[in-house]
């Protein structure tokens, strides 16, 4: 693909609300999460929760969508100069220009399960009056929010692949830039907390009772998370520049909730997106690194098969928790960020490394220029995205 | 714009499951008008591709989108190597009804295998287990404007790739109390398969060609087919539909997202 410019910008987690404040938690290695509950629910867990979503106020014109995860875009969309900076490019590509590409896997849900709660307190057949599907429920509500919060009219669609949503948005815009349906894109993922997920992977039990420990020999399994970022996408990007140069997607083929054990799909995903840069030439991978056994160990396979034991990685779930729908860009933002400032993270809160895992986890953090990075994004279904940024050529 | 006019797609294949609209095949007469639409409820449906222990599972939805993209199929194989693109505006609105209900209740106990059927791209999930394909594949929704949301990835990706592309659009109706709040009048599924068109590329299904419009969305030649494109989202690929049984070389606009729509060329 031709390489595009990141022109700005932005990311909101259980860190705090802003770029700044994520160099901030790295650089300390002070985790977002905590153990606490998430309103009432009873699950003895960690969570990571953007703190104040619960005051946040949407635009007067766009009060059909609030719910928590409309709240948390409003919250994301307005750190770091990004509102000004789809403004500037509005303003010169044209509205109608400007693509909107939003992940997420849960959208609204919370909105949903509070509906239907009233509903079974009330003893009635029908969900309340106030409950608005298609403005809050509806999986493209994310996306309808954020075209019309950017005031765009450009080609918006919300891409809905689990954990690798926010990832493949990367892709999605590239295709449509380059195929002229746009002529810039707004990227991003969005995904709150909701009872769905957490009572949902603790079905599976890949929920953790301490905080998520990944590639860890003793790890438990996930801590559930919720964030928003956003990326403007633009043409050409200066020589040198920060740069999305590649995305590789594909599919494990395997299993609805398992990945595939040799990792052999993410393997296809890394290599696409890769292209033809030389994987010795990447500095640092940004792992999807969930801590499930399963997750650590199937990525690792397939790091290894193509990168060897020696390119440092780490994954960064244990600052902001598992962010799901959101995971994809939350660790795009991490990856621009390690270039940035020089500076890889380690594996927080690893206090053994598994054994069996050969990649080469940072247990400690590395300070060293960066050119190259690789993020990794996997979900349920058995889709796997990679993108890799580094300098426009 | 430029590349947008300049891009057309040859239609490879073309799949429909709808009450009916029994397959593609069996639909062309009623779509070209050359034979009543008839109302027939749909008949309960096992996709015939998967794995026993994945069509145990498999929802209402994910055999909805397996019906209509194993119609696109037929015996014609080589699904695996297709890239494929799923374009719903809900996913699965039963499983969804159950999630929300047993969460409003004490204990809080999720089925694992709803709470898996539960993301968005379950059918994208099955379709790759199904036809063991590692190929991309990508799982989207527009609301209403999810077919053409669709149409617009399948063909930058068969772009992308130079390669042919399954596109499923597919949605299944509500359950109460759901349906009072998303009221699908029917559940139904639209497939096709599209790869990038030059003069020598085999397009039995005839090319079309896209590009960004305005306004003016296209309701059915047929009024009989009115209801049924209002009623599901996949079904706004109905006046594109009509032009490929007619075979009568045209232009439809659909829905995209706000004020944006795509006009859709459609020649032999």
């Amino acid at each position: 693909m031709k390489p595009l410019a990141i022109s700005s910008y932005t990311v909101t987690s259980a860190l705090g609300r802003g770029r700044a404040a994520h160099v901030a938690g790295l650089r300390a290695e002070r985790s977002g999460l905590a153990e606490q509950r998430f309103e009432d629910a009873q699950l003895p867990c960690w969570i990571g929760a953007v703190a104040g979503i619960e005051s946040v106020n949407l635009p007067r014109e766009l009060a059909a969508f609030d719910c928590r995860n409309n709240r948390l875009a409003e919250v994301a969309l307005a750190q770091d100069g990004f509102l000004d900076a789809v403004a500037d490019a509005r303003a010169r590509c044209g509205a109608h220009r400007i693509g909107v590409f939003i992940g997420t896997s849960t959208s609204g849900v919370r909105h949903t399960e509070l509906a239907y709660r009233e509903r079974q307190a009330a003893g009635t057949e029908y969900l309340p009056d106030w409950f608005n599907y298609r403005t809050t429920q509806n999986t493209f509500s994310i996306a309808d929010y954020t075209r019309l919060r950017l005031k765009l009219e450009g080609v918006t669609v919300a891409i809905s692949a689990a954990c690798a949503s926010s990832a493949k948005v990367f892709a999605s815009a590239a295709r449509a830039m380059e195929s002229g349906f746009c002529d810039a894109a707004v990227v991003g993922g969005v995904d709150s907390l909701c009872l769905t997920t957490l009572y949902g992977f603790n079905s599976l039990q890949l929920v953790s009772a301490e905080i998520c420990r990944p590639a860890d020999a003793g790890r438990k399994g996930l801590s559930i998370g919720e964030a928003g970022g956003f990326a403007l996408l633009t043409r050409a990007p200066a020589s040198g520049s920060a740069a999305c140069l590649g995305c590789g997607e594909s599919s494990d083929a395997h299993h609805m909730s398992q990945p595939r054990p040799d990792g052999a799909g993410a393997v296809l995903a890394m290599r696409a997106a890769l292209g033809v840069l030389a994987p010795e030439r990447v500095g640092y991978i940004n792992l999807h690194g969930t801590a499930t056994p399963a997750n650590d160990a199937a990525e690792d396979a397939a790091v290894t098969t193509l990168f060897g034991t020696e390119v440092p990685c780490s994954s960064t779930k244990g600052w902001t928790g598992h962010t799901l729908g959101a995971a994809g860009i939350v660790e795009a933002a991490f990856s621009l960020l390690v270039r940035e400032q020089g500076f890889m993270p380690r594996s927080l809160n690893t206090r053994e490394k598994d054994p069996a895992l050969r990649a080469a986890v940072l247990l400690a953090a590395r300070a060293q220029p960066v050119e190259y990075v690789l993020s990794n994004s996997f979900g349920f279904g058995g889709t796997n995205c990679s993108v890799l940024f580094g300098p426009a050529p | 714009m430029n590349a947008l006019a300049r891009s057309s797609y040859a239609i490879k294949a073309v799949g429909l499951a709808a009450p009916g609209l029994a397959g593609w095949a069996a639909s062309m007469p009623v779509l070209s008008g050359a034979a009543p639409y008839v109302f027939s409820a749909e008949t309960p449906y096992a996709p015939t591709l998967l794995p026993p222990n994945e069509r145990r599972r498999a929802t209402a939805a994910v055999r909805q989108a397996f019906r209509a993209a194993e119609d696109a199929i037929g015996g014609a194989g080589g699904a695996r190597d297709l890239a494929s693109v799923f374009a719903s505006s809900d996913a699965d609105m039963a499983v969804l009804h159950r999630i929300c209900a047993a969460l409003a209740q004490e204990p809080r106990i999720i089925s694992p295998t709803d709470f898996h059927n539960s993301v968005h791209n379950a059918a994208s999930g099955y379709w790759s287990i199904a036809v063991q394909s590692m190929a991309v594949t990508t799982t989207l929704s527009a609301y209403d404007a999810s077919f053409t949301a669709g149409l617009i990835e399948a063909a930058a990706l068969a772009r992308d790739r130079a390669g042919d592309v399954l596109l499923v659009a597919y949605d299944a109706s509500a359950p109460p109390p759901l349906s009072v709040k998303r009221p699908l009048a029917l559940s139904a599924g639209v497939a096709l398969i599209l790869g990038p068109a030059d003069g020598a590329t085999a397009a039995p299904f005839g090319r079309i060609a896209l590009e960004l419009a305005s306004g003016g969305e296209s309701q059915c030649a047929l009024p009989a087919l009115e209801g049924l494109r209002s009623g599901n989202p996949a079904l706004r690929a109905l006046p594109l539909l009509e032009l490929m049984a007619a075979r009568r070389a045209a232009s439809v606009t659909l829905r995209a997202s706000g004020a944006l729509h795509v006009t859709v060329r459609w020649t032999p």
